[in-house]
């Protein structure tokens, strides 16, 4: 039997709904589930609503669902704003101190003494969410050991581990013996040991295995995970993060520890993009590669801080100013995010130029079960370096010229110190040697030498995703983290039978425009979905292929994209 | 071993009679007197007259972003701590346009070296204020008057620089063995120079300076170890204007708390993605 079943968590910050959600994906992960898990929560340390979402499933998913099966409240908010969302056979569970708004025998709506339970058996009422996660795990009737080993493995053997076991036992047994068994069951059908994974650790992972040594960075929500990762990490990996006065500092510390030869990198979100641009401009003239990942959230300013939303993809394209090489990619799902900054960091050394890494709030902190990440296929490509590796044969050292210009637009790297080559680059226009010049000769022979690099570049760009039935009549174009739900809403729409197909695209630039004028034209009509104001991808493409698309759907609400919306705005498109 | 001929580079584009021949010279000396070969030596420099320097010297050179000479130079000191780090600005690029950078390399006391090209005026875009101007210095930008100056000093040592001092472009000698200890020294070293600007400062010249400079080493009693006497010479600005080590301390070392940096230098440890795993275990 399919299972596709939805949690919910709500509360206030500080009540431990991220800690019960997290737990709850992990223990059906354990249990042969796939999980898609997405948090929402408001740019606030104490108070508000969020929520947190456990999507599980047979099948793997990679989007949110609108339906809620269970509701975990923690506080009354969370029943009054979401008790409409619960699906025919749902059920809610919540402190009866908290249900003073709660009129009706609604048998779906379950009061339970959640605090005192966790006063009486666990010592403390900071225990009332693992309260309300053993009640909810004994409404799907789901094995309660699952969980005790996940509580362990979390939180090491100990009292704190005890606490949370007995809390979660007081919940399950209070549930088993006042409530009567017609709720779903969901069983655990295999022991398996996927990896949890958000979209940030997935980018910190794939950093690390790229042999990122170096990052700067300062903290700025939905990015500053990756700095906290990185950092915890350093001793073990011998890398160094440095949390930097700012972002003009964060980035420019990564260039410097790039030019000196290591694989640097920094992140964050859209205003702190804004401080970083001047600095993307330096890695450009200066030919130092860095990996810059943006974690978009609404703008312009501040926005909605803690929210989603597509919008930086035009701003990124044109950060700074001048003409000069750069690569834009934007990861489909957490595993792409792993590979995606594998091959960022390859890029940005082959090519000496800044790549950007557009993952957003949404992806950013979203669980999903990912079956295998093979580290054999991670490769670690260094590009031309002086002199083990010099296409140029120039290996005397005297003559080494930072900025030759060559063929390919690529100039081999040295790196000061490792040889008596002097590493000589500059901000300004400079001539081969890396010395500043005015001549009009040297800056145009410079200019082409960078824009040259784009050649090669195109050649290691990967063909957008496609999904769907071939010739279906309508193509929808998406790009990054909404891949999940554009391609579930193919397969909702292919029910009702109405056929389309979707054209994703995970890398921007240099962009693909053989495969999507392709795909525009082959289709009678064609629809970008992102979630943006404007249809910023459909401004490019009709910048980089002619084309218009037939329309836009968008969702600029800082809210992710889900299956659901999208099917019925396709439906109002073409239905 | 080095000789001054190493250090040639290319020929300066600064005005005749410029103060910052005698900076070059120093510099130059001082490597040289260290017996220190230009590949083992980063310069670092900013935007303004100053930060064409290292052109002008031998070396790597990274000429950076305007005020942003300290970010990359730590990052580079970070990548490789046997390089010799040097960053090089002038009073706007280092207590104007980078002076965030400059109160937080202070702070964290990294490991580098920072000559900073104080001639209390821009050269580059011709003759406006900058941040160490004298109050009511009269400029194109300032017709009122130029508004309190910073002062580079005592913001360093309350700031956390381990090492603050103070010489003067004329006095080569002095400066060259200010600039050596500074390279000597661990932690941030700060030597802001007294620079003449003979296009565009017609006020602090090099005789309003030269009348005004003593030598702190000639100060009988004068212990730089002493941060309450130093921060009284670092507020000391007029008639008399003290130069050489005004503070140094021994403070911990940014670079030295970091556990990566304690064996291998980062830019020769060898990548390997298979070590992942263990941490890919981690999320199971």
């Amino acid at each position: 039997m399919s299972v596709d079943f939805n949690f919910m968590i709500g509360g206030e910050a500080g009540q431990g709904v991220q800690s019960v959600g997290f737990l709850l994906a992990k223990v059906f992960a354990r249990g042969g589930y796939h999980i898609f898990a997405d948090q929402d929560y408001e740019s606030r340390v104490r108070g508000g609503h969020n929520f947190f979402r456990v999507r599980v499933s047979k099948d793997k998913v990679n989007a949110i669902a609108d339906k809620v099966d269970v509701l975990i409240a923690l506080d009354s908010d969370s029943i009054e704003l979401h008790r409409a969302e619960i699906a025919r056979g749902g059920f809610a569970v919540f402190d009866e101190g908290k249900a003073k708004r709660v009129k009706s025998e609604d048998g779906s709506l379950l009061s339970m003494p959640l605090e005192k339970l966790a006063e009486d058996k666990a010592g403390s009422k900071l225990m009332t969410n693992t309260v309300a996660l053993g009640a909810a795990l004994a409404g799907v009737k789901y094995d309660l050991n699952i969980l005790n080993t996940v509580l362990v493995d979390w939180l090491g053997k100990g009292d704190a581990a005890d606490k949370n076991i007995a809390a979660a036992k007081a919940g399950y047994d209070h549930f088993r013996s006042e409530q009567k068994d017609d709720f779903r069951e969901i069983k655990p059908f295999a022991e398996t040991r996927r990896m949890l994974l958000n979209g940030n650790e997935a980018l910190s992972l794939g950093a690390i295995a790229a042999g990122c040594k170096f990052m700067a960075a300062y903290p700025m929500t939905p990015a500053s995970s990756i700095m906290e990762y990185m950092a915890a990490k350093s001793r073990e990996f011998n890398l160094v993060m440095v949390h930097a006065e700012d972002e003009i500092a964060a980035i420019n510390m990564s260039i410097g520890a790039a030019y000196a030869g290591v694989r640097a990198m920094t992140a964050t979100s859209g205003s702190g993009l804004c401080l970083m641009v001047e600095g993307m401009g330096l890695a450009a003239i200066t030919e130092t590669p860095i990996v810059i990942i943006d974690g978009q959230r609404p703008g312009p300013a501040v926005g909605l801080p803690t929210r989603t939303e597509q919008g930086d993809l035009q701003f990124v394209l044109h950060a700074h100013h001048g003409d000069f090489p750069r690569v834009v990619l934007a990861p489909s799902t957490v595993e792409d995010a792993f590979w995606t900054a594998v091959k960022a960091f390859n890029l940005a050394d082959k090519y000496q130029l800044p790549v950007i890494i557009l993952t957003d709030q949404h992806l950013a902190s979203s669980y999903c079960t990912v079956d295998e990440l093979d580290l054999s296929q991670v490769t670690v490509e260094r590009g031309e370096i002086f002199p083990e590796n010099n296409s140029e044969n120039n290996y005397d050292p005297a003559k080494y010229m930072r900025h030759k210009v060559t063929k390919s637009g690529i100039s081999p790297r040295a790196f000061p110190g490792l040889s008596k080559a002097l590493v000589v680059t500059d901000c300004d226009e400079h001539d081969e040697a890396g010395h500043l010049t005015e001549d009009a000769g040297e800056r145009t022979a410079q200019v082409e030498k960078r824009l040259r690099k784009m050649v090669p570049l195109k050649k290691e760009m990967g063909k957008p995703q496609k999904y769907g039935p071939r010739g279906a009549g309508t193509t929808l174009i998406g790009w990054g983290s909404t891949y999940g739900a554009i391609r579930e809403a193919v397969d909702i729409l292919g029910k009702d039978d109405i056929r389309v197909n979707v054209l994703h695209l995970n890398e921007l630039w240099p962009f693909p425009a053989e495969a999507v004028s392709d795909a525009i034209t082959k289709a009678e009509s064609s629809y970008v979905i992102e979630s943006n104001a404007t249809g910023q991808l459909a401004r490019l493409i009709k910048a980089e292929t002619g084309h218009g698309v037939t329309g836009r759907i968008l969702k600029f609400d800082g809210r992710p994209l889900t299956p659901a919306y999208i099917v019925e705005a396709v439906k109002k498109e073409v239905g | 071993m080095a000789t001054m001929s190493d250090y040639t580079g290319l020929k300066p584009a600064w005005c005749p009679g410029c103060g910052n021949f005698g900076i070059l010279r120093a510099l130059n000396k001082a490597l040289v007197e260290m017996e220190i070969e230009p590949h083992q030596v980063l310069l670092v420099s900013g935007i303004g007259q100053a930060g064409k320097l290292p052109h002008y010297t031998r070396g790597n050179v990274f000429n950076s972003l305007h005020g942003r000479p300290i970010p990359p130079a730590i990052g580079a000191k970070i990548a490789n701590r046997e390089l010799i780090v040097i960053a090089i600005s002038g009073d706007g690029d280092a207590y104007g346009e980078g002076g965030n950078h400059f109160l937080h390399a202070a702070r964290r006391n990294h490991d580098i070296t920072y000559l900073v090209h104080d001639n209390q005026v821009y050269g580059l875009t011709k003759g406006q204020a900058s941040p160490t101007s004298d109050v009511g210095y009269v400029t194109k930008t300032t017709p009122e008057g130029a508004a309190s100056p910073v002062n580079p000093i005592a913001l360093a040592i309350i700031g956390g620089a381990s090492f603050v001092g103070r010489s003067f472009a004329a006095e080569t000698v002095h400066l060259t063995n200010l600039i050596k200890k500074g390279i000597a020294h661990r932690g941030f070293s700060l030597i802001d120079i007294l620079q003449p600007c003979v296009s565009f400062n017609h006020k602090n010249t090099f005789q309003w300076y030269g009348e005004r400079a003593y030598k702190l080493e000639d100060e009988k009693g004068y212990d730089p170890g002493d941060k309450k006497a130093a921060l009284e010479k670092a507020l000391e600005w007029g008639d008399r204007i003290p130069i050489g080590t005004v503070y140094e301390a021994d403070l911990p070392v940014y670079e030295d708390q970091l556990a990566a940096l304690s064996k291998t230098p980062l830019v020769k440890q060898k990548i390997d993605s298979r070590r992942v795993e263990r941490l890919l275990a981690e999320f199971a």
